[in-house]
């Protein structure tokens, strides 16, 4: 720790500002919600654990009995449909921060990512009893069982995929994957333990056990069932997988990552095993897809193939843009944006057109103006890593560096203008 | 001495053309090994045949008595060899200390499982990694920019940088592929006691260099190659005065007047190599 405190304030000392553009004394250039974030110490478990608590229960007090009757102060959500927005906006979640390891991090374009999150899903049906119907599950065990090979199915996918088409690059890369949502779709349409397209009814739901059925005035004994309960499951696994993205990010595994993205060969030549490390970026974004996939088959009890359209994916990647390429916050907030923005426009004007848009049929229209809107006036994103963020205003600020005058030159840089003067001095002597 | 690198028959073929035609030489245990020869004579693709980008056609290389042929980049470096480019291929959005950092990062062991749970080996190796990578950037004389982001530095800088991330893999060999290009008089002076330095350290270098000046003076020993072929090695002065190298140099009509012509700058430069990054 000391040592760690000592080299801060080293570099904190002696590295006089040259350019405002750099912040003072930072060393990594990472996500700056987490610096605060990092400042409280170990409290923050204890916040984390306290956010988790709070969040199902401003959406619904009334799973606290002392609150029956209660309604949730935050506009919008209450009754079930604005629980089943938000419910569906943290499943989005999950799955924009898993897209923006692959897409943000690592640099790879995937359109195809829903197919990780259709393998999720799929592989939990599999695994439950489901409709009464046999030929749609492989074993019947509870839901909560499945949690693990969903995630497991979905990294060995990203693995499988991965190997062979990560010495692809750009556009290629992207065409591939795009061919494997297409691939995984229409398995699952022509297959008789899918149900082709009919899809698979009557999933069961997540028995977390005891202790969520306490309070509860609308859930079975146990199971999830009230659209408030999910976010007991929702807002942990959004938690872990920002945890996990973030810690990550800022180690080697990240700095690989970086390093790929920005310069390949380079990368490579300074012994980044970048195959490996592209196909480990595939693999962690396809985890938390898995999750997603387990949480959306429990949630929906059904499941087609038209529950993961093409659409989905692009969606997907435009949250990430839009939230920011590479940063961790944008993500979640691109997510909100992309699902919950247009349910709570479609909410507001109740069922009214907006400038002759029905928000229900041209949400999309008005996602891609935003999107076109973003990309003009915050070319990052609208949460940019500092990263990018240095990167765009570099591009159009004025020339020249502003020189932070109160900075003294330090000792060093003292001696290397001495030695400038003299090699000039010898070279004239020549 | 024994040899540390040994390139034994090296041949490259693309398709009808032959880059490497039965390339031999040894470098030995610190020493400074000059490859000097006209532009396409195959230098840079000897360099990559050495660090894995291609695998040669014929022959095989070793280090430190290790075939290393066929070995994927990443692997070649963990072994101990590292090179420079000769256009610069710096991580330009990543600041200065961070490329260094992906350099010593090569040394380090913390797993994905490590990196997510933050062992404590996570910690100590990053800590270990700042340190290094601070240190390298004093010795190249940088250590002031350790902040700004890799493309902001001055050319110069730029090519000391990638040096410091390159000596941050902790190699027994470094490459240097043209370190002086576009250099002026007075960084080109620095450079050479920065890679003289970096021979002291006990880091054997291969140099592949056009100013005659730098690399006569720097290197134990030179070897020229032509048409991807070593038309003579030695000591600097043994193959200056070399008729074999004046005529690959000057043409065949100066072959006959042996002495110092090849001392002076070469004929034409890499137009490559001349500064595109900024005008800083």
């Amino acid at each position: 720790m000391a040592k760690e405190r000592d080299l801060r304030s080293y570099m904190n000392n002696n590295y006089p500002k040259t350019s405002e553009r750099v912040p003072d004394g930072v060393v990594k250039v990472g996500d700056p919600l987490f610096k605060g974030w990092q400042a409280i110490g170990y409290g923050r478990y204890l916040v984390g654990a306290l956010i988790m608590l709070a969040i199902p229960i401003l959406i619904d007090p009334e799973i606290i009995p002392a609150l029956e009757g209660v309604d949730s102060p935050i506009p919008f959500i209450q009754g079930g449909f604005g629980i089943r927005v938000l419910v569906v906006t943290g499943i989005w979640i999950l799955l924009a921060l898993g897209l923006s390891v692959v897409v943000g991090m690592a640099g790879l374009l995937d359109l195809g990512y829903v197919a990780f999150f259709m393998l999720g899903a799929y592989t939990t049906a599999f695994m439950t009893p489901s409709g009464g119907a046999d030929q749609f599950h492989i074993v019947e065990w509870p839901n909560v069982a499945a949690l693990p090979f969903a995630v497991l199915v979905c990294v060995l996918a990203g693995i499988a995929l991965g190997i062979p088409t990560l010495r692809l690059r750009g556009d290629y890369l992207a065409i591939v994957t795009l061919g494997f949502h297409e691939i995984v779709r229409q398995t699952a349409n022509n297959l008789t333990i899918t149900n082709g397209s009919r899809g698979i009814p009557g999933i069961e739901r997540p028995d977390v056990g005891l202790p969520l059925s306490l309070g509860g005035v609308n859930t079975e004994f146990g199971v999830l069932s009230s659209h408030t309960y999910w976010m007991f499951l929702l807002v942990p696994a959004i938690i872990l997988a920002v945890i996990m993205i973030r810690h990550l990010e800022d180690s080697r595994v990240g700095r690989y990552w970086t390093a790929i993205r920005e310069d390949e060969v380079a990368a490579s030549a300074m012994g980044v095993p970048v195959v490996k490390m592209k196909v480990l970026a595939f693999a962690i974004g396809a985890s938390t897809s898995g999750v997603a996939g387990w949480i959306f088959a429990g949630y929906a009890t059904f499941i087609s193939p038209n529950n993961f359209p093409l659409l989905y994916s692009i969606l997907i990647l435009a949250a990430v843009v839009i939230g920011g390429l590479g940063s961790i916050s944008g993500a979640v907030l691109g997510a909100i944006l992309v699902t919950g923005l247009p349910e709570v426009v479609r909410e507001a004007s109740g069922g009214q057109t907006i400038f002759g848009f029905d928000p229900e049929t041209g949400r999309i229209a008005i996602f891609g103006f935003l999107l076109v809107v973003v990309m003009i006036f915050r070319p990052g994103g609208l949460l940019a890593p500092r990263r990018r963020r240095i990167e765009l205003s570099e591009a159009s600020a004025a020339e020249g560096v502003i020189i932070d005058e109160s900075a003294q030159p330090s000792k060093d840089e003292l001696e290397y203008a001495a030695s400038i003067h003299e090699d000039a001095q010898r070279k004239e002597g020549d | 001495m024994a040899a540390l690198l040994k390139v034994d028959h090296v041949t490259m073929q693309f398709g009808g053309l032959r880059a490497l035609g039965d390339v031999n030489f040894e470098i030995n245990e610190g020493e400074i090994f000059g490859l000097i020869g006209p532009n396409g004579a195959g230098k840079t693709t000897l360099f990559n045949c050495v660090t894995g980008v291609y695998s040669p056609s014929e022959g095989q290389v070793d280090f430190s008595g290790q075939p290393i042929t066929g070995k994927r980049p990443d692997q070649i470096v963990s072994i101990g060899i590292c090179r420079t480019f000769q256009q610069i291929r710096l991580f330009p959005n990543m600041t200065a200390l961070e490329n260094v950092i992906v350099g010593a990062d090569a040394r380090h062991k913390t797993s994905i499982f490590g990196a997510i749970l933050r062992s404590p080996r996570r910690k100590r190796e990053e800590l270990e990694a700042e340190e290094t990578a601070l240190d390298l950037l004093d010795f190249c004389g940088i250590k002031r920019y350790a902040n700004d982001l890799g493309r902001n530095l001055s050319y110069g800088d730029q090519r000391r940088l990638e040096i410091a991330r390159a000596l941050a893999t902790k190699p027994k060999l470094v490459l240097l592929d043209e370190p002086a290009a576009g250099m002026n008089p007075v960084e080109k002076n620095g450079l050479r006691d920065l890679v003289r330095k970096i021979r002291d350290n006990g880091t054997t270098v291969l140099l592949i260099e056009h100013d005659m000046k730098v690399v006569m003076g720097l290197s134990d020993r030179v070897a020229v190659l032509d048409h991807g072929e070593v038309i003579a090695e030695g000591l600097p002065e043994q193959v200056q005065s070399n008729p074999k190298v004046i005529e690959a140099y000057l043409g065949s009509g100066a072959g006959g007047t042996a002495g110092g012509p090849a001392t002076g700058e070469p004929p034409t430069d890499d137009p490559i190599a001349a500064p595109t990054q900024g005008e800083k």
